[in-house]
């Protein structure tokens, strides 16, 4: 029961930041890059309810455009991770042998290196900028999908259904696809969940490093960096694209939680 | 454990054997030069030269790798660009504050999240318990880039409380430990209250009560001791990532550590630094990841590895 509330929680959190992601130019009341240099700094007035920033932009548009950059960096890095996570994970726990070696060492070596000193450091060398952003966050994010994957697939490689389906000549690309992927929907769900959290706040660290989406364009992390030097005349630069990061991460880690505690279950309870 | 050391050590090499390759590759096989990256597309080709000699980017790429890999083990990381110093010294300078750091966090995290879970797996179900879980949950929720102006605005801005930046006297330590240590609170608040409950679940603990043992004795003999030895794992694998986590804080508090170095570097494009920084946290981060699995095998003598 308790549970179901906090699934429910998390999931009408992240329908309401994602249908205002969506819906971005339709709710936005101002251009998120429309500059008014005579209202510049106001904390809050009947026009711009949460604001403006240092070159007059309404503040409440650019978080709703942020929302955007958000979810969409978190979203790409969350699918490229998931594709080549996934593939190097099956490859590797279906095929074993020097395969298998190979690519764990490789992970191994990835996973040596805090997630976030990479990504600002591949960041670093590729430069600012969206499409750079999700690659670096996506070349630091495969590798927990692949080992999840992989210690599956080996799990599961020698049960019945697996043998039946190699017995009745079916190719290792079709049982992989068709009999053991569908298996691990729950657990793959669960940790695209907290990846996607994850995702949004290393975009966000990113951004605020001046590493991630280049001005103008509005992101909660880059928000947040410009807000820090007008921190004594107008802390609501960085108090509302905080406190909307915060509740969308809040909403992904409810949801996480809520659907480990559900589909773990049932998970552990078909096997 | 002598056998299972050697083992370690054995696959320790190869990990950092890689690391050492990832961080070289950064350098020298980014998209475009590096020295158009440095210097800006109007330098003069004397200059370029000049720069490119420095790095030693004109000789042949095994070669560059062989002479990295040598100085590496001489302790030579390499000239930075801007301040002409060698950079291990830099690194070595700068080390100490981000250490100073990270270990304040940590012993903030430990004072804050025992009690806490301990409250929490006692009163498991109530609304306290709940509570707590929803703030370990916030926690987790906060990125620090945004606690760490958010904790200024409100104890050194409007209270006036504490010092805005820099390092220097304790409570020049307190916002920044806060800033780092919050994300590690609440998940050891989360790990330790789950550990509680699965003990205190275990047969051996249901026997001591059977037995007649005060609940005082119950929980600090057989409860508490043992769903404390995996916590000792997390907390050394979490020290790594508070390393890390440094960059973010540093910045925000100009604390003279490591990662405000790393950021100083990027931003001037200063790549030999850079190279020693990440390599220094990442090594760091390694070795950390090997103790904590002597430590894992040390308090658990169950544990195995395999061959």
């Amino acid at each position: 029961m308790e549970t179901r509330f906090w699934l429910y929680a998390g999931a009408a959190l992240l329908l309401l930041f994602t249908s205002v992601a969506l819906f971005a130019p339709l709710v936005s009341p101002y251009d998120p890059l429309q500059q008014n240099l005579e209202q510049d700094l106001i904390t809050h007035s009947a026009q711009h309810l949460l604001g403006t920033d240092k070159l007059g932009r309404d503040m409440l548009s650019r978080i709703i455009f942020g929302a955007r950059i958000s979810l969409l960096v978190g979203a790409s890095t969350v699918a490229l991770s998931l594709l080549i996570g996934v593939g190097v994970g099956s490859l590797s726990g279906y095929a074993g042998g020097i395969a298998d070696l190979l690519c764990m060492r490789l992970i191994d070596i990835l996973m040596a290196f805090p997630g976030i000193l990479l990504a600002i450091a591949f960041s670093a060398v590729l430069g600012p900028g969206l499409d750079h952003v999700i690659v670096a966050l996506a070349l630091i994010g495969w590798t927990g999908y692949a080992r999840l994957v992989r210690g599956e697939i080996l799990s599961l490689r020698e049960r019945d259904f697996v043998s039946a389906a190699r017995a009745l000549g079916c190719r290792p690309q079709r049982i992989i696809v068709l009999h053991l992927l569908p298996n691990l929907l729950p657990p793959i769900a669960i940790q695209a969940t907290f990846g996607l959290a994850a995702a949004i706040v290393a975009e966000g660290s990113l951004s605020f490093l001046g590493l991630g989406v280049a001005p103008p364009t509005p992101s909660w992390g880059s928000m947040l960096n410009e807000g820090r030097q007008f921190l004594l005349v107008a802390p609501h630069l960085t108090t509302y694209p905080g406190i909307a990061l915060m509740l969308t991460v809040f909403a992904l880690n409810l949801l996480g939680d809520a659907l480990q505690d559900r589909l773990g279950i049932q998970t552990a309870k078909r096997r | 454990m002598k056998r299972y050391l050697l083992y370690r050590l054995a696959l320790l090499l190869p990990t950092l054997f890689g690391v050492l390759t990832l961080v070289f590759l950064f350098i020298h096989l980014t998209p475009g030069d590096p020295v158009d990256i440095m210097l800006g597309e109007t330098a003069s080709p004397a200059d370029r030269q000049e720069l490119r000699q420095i790095l030693g980017l004109n000789q042949p790429l095994p070669e560059q790798y062989r002479s990295f890999l040598i100085n590496f083990l001489r302790g030579d990381l390499g000239q930075s660009l801007y301040e002409g110093r060698s950079v291990a010294a830099m690194v070595r300078a700068r080390y100490p504050a981000t250490l100073e750091l990270a270990l304040c966090a940590m012993s903030t995290a430990l004072v804050i999240s025992f009690p806490l879970a301990i409250w929490s797996a006692v009163r498991c179900g109530r609304w306290s318990d709940r509570a707590t879980l929803i703030f370990s949950l916030l926690g987790l929720s906060i990125p620090n880039f945004w606690l760490g102006p958010l904790v200024m605005i409100i104890f050194s801005i409007q209270l006036g409380w504490l010092p805005v930046s820099g390092r220097g006297g304790p409570d020049h330590l307190i916002l920044p430990a806060l800033t780092l240590g919050l994300g590690m609170t609440a998940l050891l608040i989360r790990i330790l209250r789950a550990n509680l409950l699965r003990v205190l679940g275990e047969d051996y603990v249901q026997t001591a009560r059977a037995k007649g043992l005060s609940e005082r004795s119950v929980w600090l003999k057989h409860t508490l001791r043992n769903a404390l030895l995996s916590l000792v794992t997390i907390v050394s694998l979490q020290f790594g990532s508070l390393l890390a986590g440094s960059l973010i804080t540093e910045t925000i508090f100009s604390w003279p550590g490591i990662g405000r170095l790393t950021m100083q570097a990027i931003e001037m494009r200063d790549y030999p630094l850079v190279q020693g920084c990440v390599l220094a946290i990442a090594l760091s981060y390694v070795f950390l990841n090997f103790i904590t699995d002597l430590i894992y095998r040390w308090v658990d003598p169950r544990i195995t590895y395999g061959n």
